[in-house]
């Protein structure tokens, strides 16, 4: 039998807006993953943490505030240190292209910008697993 | 026969016509429907108006139930105020951009707060590393906003502030820095967006629980309706819902809804309807469905009076008038061929000007990838001044009443709204309904069912999921230079070494005992802002005494 993938859509920092994470999470759900949705104001720590206690494949991360090229790296710095190497990392949100070859440099796999269908992302998942 | 009769007929022979021609004719889809997803028929005609009575349901403008706008000239006496929602980086670099848009003959200033001002941290709290000076200006104390505002006279523009939980703080600022500049608080104009209630289901920027929250809210009512009379002292804010995915109605009906909750609240508190109504603004989005958008504006206008004047017998007409901001819908804006966001953008103001705005934002078309450029930002202010004096559209008073498929919109939307309100009543008011999820789970499916169409292709989105092309990465996108925490954080430094704090302290403990009293917390909000307390720091005295907002999460 194939396993349920375990996906936690996470908002990092103070930025409040969640309808992007919130449509995804619905979507991803919809697909037939189990999702954990964090809600608001998530700070690296809490993320990394909640990721290890509900034992994710997958952590995906929104931000519109700009606050990307700060918060994301955090994560998966955090994730080594805790020698977590399984999980695959994601990002969404208003982040500018030319932020993507840094933040690809710190471990997030891919980021998707406005107006990705949600498929992508699905496709994305199923495919690039780490474990 | 009446007329309506012999028009039934007629539209009855009519329709037998066009139903035989439509095996040969089809039309493009089976059913219409608006941007809300509502339906819409093939043709509208005085029988969709049936019943209706003219001077009741429309009237004139200027007058009860003011469907045709809150003035009797409207913008033939003037345009509505051009506003842009502006702010980034430092008070020096925002105090830059605002003196630009004041020269471009934009008439009033919009403040965007970075997210730690927002949320009432200061620059150098942990929680505020990499977000500030990113969505907005960062203001930690009075210093930064006695620079904000510099050589901008404060008793000639209005300011509209975009901050709700701690909305108090920055309005005592803003009258701390007129005083400097001998202005008295009774010559301020403008407005605090304040409120906190949108904040918990679309927005985000909460602090306290809900109880002191509408407490910190009736205090500012009460305040301002003796020291700053004529200040807006809340903006009721369907914008946020509506970003967050919502229909047109769900819009009016939970603005209107968080709107009679504050009512109810500063009633409670004692105030007399009469003498804080009438300062009560709102704010709502403008998308791309013209008419249906029209037909909102005209809608929200048209229940409030009834809602004021019928449910809490307020007898003043100011207190019946719905005066609202618009801004264009940002989640209407494609990363994809980002020039075509011009056009959405021309259209949503013009719904905004047909519906009958008392000011307006228009997006710049770089919205959905960064903070908007100076020249992105001059397009769109320019795209209101061609609307004012270009399109003919403000010649005349809500031009397009009296269509008969505006006001049919405008009747459902009304009806559908009432319908909400009806249900969020029956779950104890719009606090309970947040509190239970109700709003949030609306807002959520609707935003849910959008994507799904967008994703079909059943709803199409130009350059998005139609008419796509192969473009290059776009290129000079604006961005905030990444040490402003670090100059903020010195400026602090400098400023808690600088300023008596033995006046701070004592500002800070009278603050605190008002917190733990029914007293209103304006004037030591005022002192504390005076002595160069910083936001965080007031922030903190509050957050002691009422605790933090835990969020409903719901997915």
């Amino acid at each position: 039998m194939e396993r349920t993938i375990r996906v936690l859509v996470a908002k990092p920092g103070l930025d409040g807006h969640d309808r992007g994470a919130k449509v995804i999470a619905r979507a991803l759900r919809d697909a037939g993953m189990e999702v954990v949705y964090t809600g608001l104001r998530q700070t690296p720590e809490q993320i990394v943490q909640a990721a290890v206690q509900e034992d994710v494949d997958v952590i995906a991360m929104s931000i519109l505030s700009g606050a990307h090229n700060h918060l994301f790296p955090r994560v998966t710095e955090l994730l080594a240190e805790k020698k977590v190497d399984d999980v695959l990392v994601i990002g969404g949100g208003v982040i500018p292209e030319g932020d993507y070859e840094f933040l690809k440099s710190k471990g997030i796999a891919a980021i998707f910008g406005p107006g990705t269908p949600t498929a992508t992302t699905v496709e994305f998942i199923r495919t690039h697993l780490k474990r | 026969m009446s007329g309506n009769e012999k028009l039934k007929a007629e539209l009855a022979r009519w329709s037998a016509g066009v139903e035989k021609s439509l095996a040969k004719h089809p039309e493009r889809r089976e059913r219409f429907v608006t941007g809300s997803k509502a339906p819409v028929e093939r043709l509208y005609t005085p029988v969709d108006l049936e019943g209706r009575d003219h001077l009741e349901d429309i009237g004139l403008p200027g007058e009860y139930p003011f469907t045709r706008g809150v003035q009797s000239t409207m913008y033939r006496g003037r345009f509505w105020t051009m506003r842009q929602y502006a702010g980034f980086a430092t008070a020096e670099e925002s105090n830059k951009r605002y003196k630009y848009l004041l020269e471009q003959g934009q008439t009033g200033l919009s403040v965007a707060f970075d997210l730690p001002t927002q949320i009432g941290y200061d620059s150098d709290h942990p929680l505020s590393a990499g977000e500030v000076g990113k969505v907005g200006v960062a203001i930690d104390s009075l210093a930064d906003m006695e620079i904000l505002f510099d050589g901008i006279p404060l008793d000639k523009v209005s300011t509209s502030m975009t901050i709700n939980a701690p909305a108090a703080v920055l309005l005592a600022m803003y009258i701390a820095v007129a005083e400097k500049q001998g202005v008295t608080p009774d010559k301020l104009n403008g407005t605090i967006q304040n409120d906190i209630l949108k904040e918990y289901v679309a927005r985000g920027t909460y602090i306290f629980p809900p109880e002191p929250s509408m407490r910190l809210i009736t205090d500012i009512f009460a305040y301002c309706s003796k020291e700053v009379p004529a200040w807006n002292t809340i903006s009721i804010s369907g914008y946020h819902i509506r970003e967050a995915g919502s229909t047109a109605v769900q819009e009016v009906a939970f603005t209107l809804a968080d709107g009679i909750a504050y009512v109810e609240a500063a009633i409670k508190a004692g105030l007399d309807v009469d003498e804080f109504a009438p300062r009560l603004s709102f704010f709502f989005n403008a998308h791309n469905d013209l008419f249906e958008e029209v037909a909102k504006f005209r809608a929200a206008r048209r229940l409030w009076a009834k809602v004021m004047k019928e449910r809490f017998g307020a007898k003043s007409p100011k207190s019946w008038m719905l005066r609202f901001h618009t801004q264009t819908g940002g989640s209407t804006l494609t990363a994809q061929q980002p020039d075509n966001n011009v056009v959405r953008v021309a259209v949503q103001a013009l719904a905004a000007v047909l519906g009958g705005t008392q000011s307006l934002h228009t997006n710049s078309r770089d919205e959905a990838l960064a903070l908007p450029t100076e020249e992105s930002v001059r397009i769109a202010l320019r795209t209101q001044q061609i609307i004012a004096n270009e399109s003919g559209a403000a010649e005349t008073v809500d031009p397009l009443a009296g269509s008969y498929y505006v006001e049919s919109l405008t009747n459902r939307i009304e009806d559908e709204a009432w319908n909400y309100i009806r249900k969020i009543d029956s779950l104890g008011g719009a606090v309970k309904a947040i509190e239970h999820g109700f709003v949030q789970q609306e807002i959520q499916d609707a935003a849910y069912a959008y994507q799904m169409d967008v994703e079909s292709g059943e709803r199409v989105v130009v350059g998005l999921n139609k008419f796509q092309v192969k473009e290059a990465a776009p290129e000079g996108l604006l961005r905030v230079d990444p040490s402003v925490g670090a100059s903020q954080a010195a400026k602090l430094e400098a400023l808690r070494a600088k300023r008596d704090s033995a006046r701070v302290e004592a500002a800070l403990a009278s603050l605190k005992a008002a917190s733990k009293s029914d007293a209103n917390l304006m004037p030591p909000i005022v002192e504390a802002v005076k002595a160069y307390a910083t936001l965080g720091e007031i922030c903190d005295v509050l957050r002691a005494t009422f605790g933090e907002y835990q969020q409903k999460v719901t997915i």
